[in-house]
């Protein structure tokens, strides 16, 4: 094979792999939509509270150091070693719950059968809250997160795929991060898992049917606040995967809750309702907007990856205006 | 005792049909403008212009635009930040190229720019709904932005990328550039902002304004009753970006005076109009102003009392600041979710009864 | 109205809030603790402000004067910015640090006009260097431009004096930051005939996929890094993932920080960047420091950032303002001085080794000498590298000057489009 063509796989692999992280955040949106109808803002911060939680768990951070420094004049950054990798996920789970439950308790409660936007508004109310908290409690600096993910570029890979190229090209193998690997690998499970969970537990048929009918449901004797607990649970769990695999890469911080932006694309794309929906829609503007930058970006000067995912999922829109798989939106008068 | 309708009789429909039926609002409301007018510029100073009213009258005016898209015709719009920086870069381009040009017309001639960019982004709303086309507008967003970083006509081959909005006068007087007096460039702004507030009310009780809530209550419904949707959507994205262009030109010329397109148009520009129309009140021109005076004003208004009175270290303080805003935000919602106009009107349906309820 | 109310509210909370009281010199400093670029802000501010406090408790305030510190949070937002500008400016603060390109190109006309001085430190307008025509703004020691020049030089001397055919590769922030460099290297390209290839990052920069195929493809022999906030540290891991030796990976001083570093563990071990002061901890201020300020309890913020990169930054920068206010009061024989003054001290700023030295910081940055042209300094610089296993930085190389033919025709060029644009009639210096 030419070194030409190899690097176009080459491309195209990251762009998958690029897309299982969009995909990670993605699923976040798509549950609690599903569930509730509400378009979480609030998802990105909800990763970035969740990253930071875990990095403060494990690295023995008190909360609101800074706070109780400034008025009782008390000088405590740590109380400890830290805790172990399992145990703090497992902390950081529990505080996801709490936090569930508490949106539930003192937001969405009151805001029952609103229309979607003003639920919409809700999260962002929540995402400006969660934000400045965050940072309150844990500090606004760079924290590095190392939970033994493995990172980095993989040599096997890069060995098996030298071979491939043509005999006498200095072709030097694929670069595949083994970060996005474990990513890819994750997001599988949790996708697999999700499915058996609402298709074979009782919970997930209640979930099911919450998500079909709201009125149905309540009829029937699904308790909605319950179901919406569980489901914000959930999306935390995800985000806080989704914080784990991003901050893994970066640190954890501010910036963390930006990544929200990338799912937006492949929201849209894949369509609100849709789990499978998010996965897909996410290989494809990862694909896409990586084959751009690397073969329509040298030409106009770069940086359009951004905008690019934008356009292929308006552009698939145009055909299918509730997103790929979303479910069909059916007018009446 | 304050909205009191006894003896305020009407003698005609057009007494009937008029924007305050009831006196005592009328008054009211002069007695407002007239002293936004004429009593405010003898106080104001460099502060109170480019920190609290200029921010507010620019804000006021881009969430006034984005009403008229969200809140009368029903189409979510998240490329706020991308219009503006056309309005902006299109003053900037008038006002190099045309050194002469009176600034209000390039103000108003920025907003027709902007207008034809906008009616061009709005197209994909004819057959894209709801959030969908709220991120499908991003779009916009983000590749007017990367247009205006790009290509260097658009900020005349400067190194730095940044524009820099040159000295212009208006009677003589700098309304422009760093000389300018606050009360002149506050009265601009305030000009601007009263005389569009001022159609856009009216366009919104007429004909076409009709016609935008008849798309927005149920789109098939309106066009089996012979509204036109191509025409209705695409008359309030090109009115909705005529006035988010007006607002990015005086965002640009009188209030920053210089501006680079990432950070002063990006994504959170759009985000904050949004919040603004939402949070005012979907669908009401009082709301867009209420709107931007909450998210821009509460946040000045909080640091103050933090960090000014309180002496609370600034870091602290800002980071309860947002906490404080987003509680709000869910405050107002879970008591109103209508928006603080609704809030407003209901205020004025127990003052008209004041103090004697049923 | 609502409206009213909230006004009245504001205006009562402002008339109490500003009590100037003109017997101290007020430094404002506009910082941001929060937002995206907070973790870079906190230790630039923790080092300005401990260094004024360390004069005020050490020395009693400058020649006596009490210093005080007007802290305003401006999130590294040009918004807020102008709010922080126009709040503190009436308190009589004599010198400005904007910390943020969009807030430094805004306040250049604003300040001239007030007759404030400005001091955007290694960021900001490069052109304003140009003293005849930016009146009150200055960027000594060194710019953007310098910063470009000195590395191109830096690898020149690696690469045995002759770059001709190698490749480099720019990673840039793309925003009016990122693109400062742009131009000096394409015409130092020129002059040295190797390859540029521009790889712009859009905001944040969290997904930097793309970049890094392309330059793991193009194998360039340097990669520059004008990249600011979550972009450093992203691309830092990512130059590890493909195995990019470290050590050709060189970035502008605001992409080298511990907070840089860090994140990526030991792949960021031998990175590489620019800089203008010296490092770590080991300078006899930090005795002082302790006695005076650390141990008194009078540290800001959290308190734990002494040492680091930008704390250091911020200390310098203090520094050069404690200096030029002492210049001021020399030249106007008054311990009160006003802003006006301010501004001649700086443009008479002289700080040469010997009184680094005097201050407990010797060898800690390029000397400095000011004058009513030239703004901008010497331009001097040195590199940096990161030791991953120390988790510290070290100083590799001597001072090294930045190509004057070059970068002086560059400013000269910009600064007079600017002056054109602005109606501005340069000065005349003698």
């Amino acid at each position: 094979m030419s070194p030409d063509f190899l690097y176009f796989i080459e491309t195209v692999l990251n762009g998958l792999m690029s897309g299982v992280m969009y995909s990670l955040v993605a699923l976040g949106f798509v549950l609690i939509f599903k569930a509730s109808g509400i378009f979480n803002f609030a998802q990105g911060v909800m990763a970035l509270f969740a990253a930071l939680t875990l990095v403060g768990l494990l690295t023995g951070q008190v909360p609101f150091a800074h706070l109780i420094h400034a008025i009782f004049g008390v000088e405590a950054q740590h109380w400890g070693a830290g805790m172990p990798a399992l145990l703090a996920v497992i902390g950081t789970m529990v505080v996801m719950i709490a936090l569930a439950f508490l949106i539930e308790r003192i937001v969405l409660k009151h805001l029952v059968n609103q229309e979607p936007i003003i639920l919409f508004m809700a999260t962002i109310g929540l995402a400006y809250f969660l934000e400045g908290l965050g940072d309150l409690m844990w500090g606004s600096d760079v924290k590095a997160l190392d939970i033994g993910v493995p990172s980095g570029g993989s040599f096997w890979w890069e060995d098996v795929t030298r071979e491939w190229a043509a005999e006498g090209s200095d072709y030097f193998g694929m670069y595949i991060d083994k970060l996005d690997v474990t990513a890819a690998i994750v997001a599988a499970v949790l996708v697999v898992a999700l499915s058996v969970f609402s298709q074979y537990t009782r919970m997930g048929r209640a979930l099911r049917a919450v998500a079909d009918d709201h009125q149905a449901a309540l009829s029937v004797g699904i308790s909605l606040r319950t179901i919406w607990v569980i489901v914000w649970s959930i999306a935390g769990f995800v985000a806080l995967v989704a914080g784990i695999m991003w901050g893994s890469k970066s640190g954890v911080q501010f910036s963390l809750s930006l990544i929200a932006l990338k799912a937006l694309p492949v929201l849209i794309l894949g369509g609100f309702t849709s789990i499978p929906g998010a996965i897909v829609g996410g290989l494809i503007i990862g694909v896409g907007e990586k084959l751009a930058e690397l073969y329509i970006g040298p030409l106009v000067g770069g940086a359009i990856e951004n905008w690019f995912a934008y356009v292929v999922a308006l552009v698939f829109l145009l055909y299918r205006p509730q997103g790929l798989f979303g479910d069909k939106i059916i007018e009446r008068i | 005792m304050l909205y009191r309708e006894a003896g305020d009789f009407k003698t005609s429909y057009r007494a009937d049909q008029q924007t305050f039926p009831i006196r005592s609002e009328r008054i009211l409301f002069w007695a407002f403008i007239v002293a936004a007018f004429a009593v405010v510029p003898f106080f104001i100073n460099d502060y109170w212009e480019k920190s609290v009213l200029i921010p507010f009258l620019v804000w006021s005016m881009a969430a006034l635009g984005l009403n008229i898209l969200v809140g009368y015709c029903g189409q979510v719009s998240l490329g706020t930040g991308g219009f503006m920086a056309v309005g902006a870069y299109a003053a900037y381009k008038l006002m190099t190229a045309f050194p002469e040009m009176n600034i209000l017309l390039v103000i108003v001639l920025s907003g027709g720019v902007t207008a034809v960019v906008g009616m061009a982004f709005g197209l994909p709303s004819l057959r894209i709904k709801g959030f969908y086309l709220a991120v499908a507008t991003l779009a916009a967003q983000f590749f007017l932005v990367w247009v205006f970083n790009k290509f260097p006509w658009f900020y005349n081959y400067s190194a730095s990328g940044q524009i820099t909005a040159p000295e212009r006068l208006l009677f003589g007087v700098p309304v422009t550039g760093p000389n300018s007096p606050p009360w002149a460039t506050y009265l601009v702004a305030l000009t601007v902002v009263f005389v569009f507030a001022w159609i856009g009310k009216n366009l919104t009780r007429g004909r076409i304004g009709r016609q935008w809530m008849a798309i927005r209550d149920m789109d098939i419904a309106a066009e089996i009753i012979g509204v036109e949707p191509l025409r209705a959507k695409i008359s309030a994205f090109a009115v909705s970006s005529f006035y988010i262009g007006i607002a990015g030109a005086m965002y640009f010329t009188i209030w920053f005076g210089a501006v680079e397109p990432t950070e002063a148009f990006g994504i959170n520009q759009s985000f904050r109009a949004l919040f603004m129309v939402i949070i005012g009140g979907l669908g009401s021109i009082l709301g867009s102003f209420l709107g931007a005076g909450f998210l821009v004003l509460l946040p000045v208004l909080l640091k103050n009392l933090m960090v000014g009175q309180l002496g609370w270290a600034t870091d602290i303080a800002s980071h309860f600041e947002i906490m404080i805003v987003g509680a709000l935000i869910i405050f107002f919602l879970i008591v109103e979710p209508h928006g603080l106009a609704q809030l407003w009107r209901l205020t004025k349906e127990k003052l008209r009864l004041w103090p004697f309820p049923h | 109205m609502k409206l009213a109310k909230l006004a009245a509210i504001a205006a009562t909370a402002l008339t109490i809030g500003a009590g100037p009281a003109f017997a101290e010199l007020v430094f404002p400093s506009l910082s941001y603790r929060t937002g995206p670029y907070a973790p870079n802000g906190i230790p630039f501010a923790d080092g300005y402000a401990d260094y004024f406090t360390l004069i005020n408790e050490r020395d009693g305030g400058i020649e006596g004067n009490k210093i005080k510190l007007v802290e305003c949070e401006t999130g590294y937002n040009t918004e807020k910015g102008v709010e922080c500008y126009e709040s503190t400016k009436g308190e009589g603060s004599l010198v400005y640090q904007p910390l943020s390109t969009g807030i430094t190109y805004q306040l250049i006309p604003k300040a001239t006009a007030d007759g404030i001085a400005i001091h955007s430190m290694g960021y900001g307008r490069t052109s304003a260097a140009n003293g005849t025509i930016f009146s009150n703004v200055f960027n000594y020691p060194g710019t953007y431009w310098d910063a470009a020049s000195i590395i191109i030089k830096y690898i020149a001397s690696e690469e045995g004096g002759d770059l001709k055919g190698k490749k480099i590769a720019l990673v840039y922030h793309n925003s009016a930051y990122g693109k400062e460099p742009i131009r000096t290297l394409e015409e130092l390209a020129k002059k040295h005939g190797y390859a540029l290839t521009l790889l712009p990052v859009d905001h944040p920069g969290q997904e930097q996929k793309a970049t890094w195929l392309q330059i793991r493809r193009d194998r360039p022999d340097y990669v520059l890094m004008w990249g600011w906030g979550v972009m450093n540290q992203v691309a830092i891991q990512e130059a590890a993932n493909i195995r990019f030796p470290m050590d050709h990976f060189i970035g502008v001083w605001w992409s080298a920080s511990e907070n840089d570093t860090i994140p990526a563990g030991e792949g960021a071990n031998g990175y590489k960047a620019v800089t203008f002061h010296g490092v770590g901890s080991d300078f006899p201020i930090y005795a002082d420091l302790k006695k005076h300020v650390y141990d008194a309890g009078k540290a800001a913020g959290a308190g734990d950032q002494a040492g680091t990169v930008l704390y250091n930054r911020g200390m310098v920068a203090a520094m050069w303002a404690v200096e030029a206010a002492r210049t001021a009061m020399k030249i106007h024989n008054t311990k009160d001085i006003t802003p006006a003054m301010m501004r001649d001290g700086m443009e008479a700023l002289d700080v040469p080794e010997s009184r680094l030295a005097e201050l407990g910081l010797p060898n800690f940055t390029v000397p400095v000498k000011v004058s009513c042209a030239n703004h901008g300094g010497p331009g001097l610089g040195m590199i940096q590298q990161w030791d991953a296993a120390a988790k510290k930085w070290s100083i590799i190389t001597d001072l090294i000057s930045a190509d004057r033919e070059v970068v002086d025709a560059l400013i000269k060029e910009d600064s007079e489009a600017y002056a054109k644009e602005n109606n501005i009639t340069p000065r005349t210096c003698n």
